[in-house]
């Protein structure tokens, strides 16, 4: 159990992860807590997004990031949905504990960006109720393609 | 046997083939009616790594699996 990595059915609990890693890492001496709360928009007529994880992958990436992060003595932490998450509340939080500024603010955006190019996580919009995957908001994984 | 897994929005079941490459796995999708047309966007996991190549080797009770485009967040 990777406690720096949590996923939950539905949308997420934001104050309550918050508040979670604000207690946990304040007292490490870390002197920039960065968190990132993505939120659910209302566009398209959408109702929702769904969201599909391989979680195996998903933890080996996660896996891979904390060691970039603990080479520069920072760790990474992230929370996402599986399932339905409605307009309005949270599908995602990622966040970077660091002692220095510098190193978290840059550290925030890689890790964000990374996650959307290559996290295996797949995104449907729900419309009248039914899952339509969002194919051309998707990016395909680097290497994709080598079966065709 | 060789497990495939079709991940996400592919609506595939996993299949099971007695195959030894991905070169093999390949050819066989590439006649499938479903999956054939997500190929050129599929990356490939072998036993839940990520591979960049097809020259790889399978053996007895291996997972393949196709990870279509992602989007999280």
């Amino acid at each position: 159990m990777n406690d720096k990595l949590q996923l939950f059915d539905g949308d997420l609990p934001v104050q309550e992860i918050t508040n979670t890693w604000y207690d946990e890492f304040r007292n490490s001496n870390y002197g920039a807590i960065i968190t990132f709360v993505g939120v659910v928009r209302d566009e398209d007529n959408i109702e929702g997004l769904s969201f599909d994880i391989y979680e195996p992958i998903l933890n080996s990436w996660f896996d891979e990031w904390q060691k970039k992060a603990n080479n520069k003595n920072a760790i990474v932490l992230m929370a996402h949905s599986k399932g339905d998450v409605l307009n309005h509340t949270s599908s995602y939080i990622a966040g970077v504990c660091s002692p220095k500024r510098r190193v978290a603010l840059e550290l925030i955006d890689e890790f964000v960006e990374d996650f959307k190019k290559s996290a295996p996580i797949w995104k449907y919009d729900i419309i009248n109720g039914k899952r339509v995957y969002a194919q051309d908001r998707s990016t395909k994984i680097t290497g994709a393609g080598i079966l065709s | 046997m060789v497990t495939i897994d079709f991940l996400g929005p592919i609506n595939r079941d996993s299949l099971q083939v007695d195959i030894k490459s991905l070169s093999e796995l390949s050819e066989i999708l590439k006649n499938d009616e479903v999956v054939s047309s997500w190929l050129g966007n599929c990356a490939v996991a072998v036993n839940d790594t990520m591979i960049s190549s097809k020259d790889i080797a399978l053996s007895d009770g291996d997972k393949v699996s196709l990870l279509p485009p992602v989007c999280g967040g």
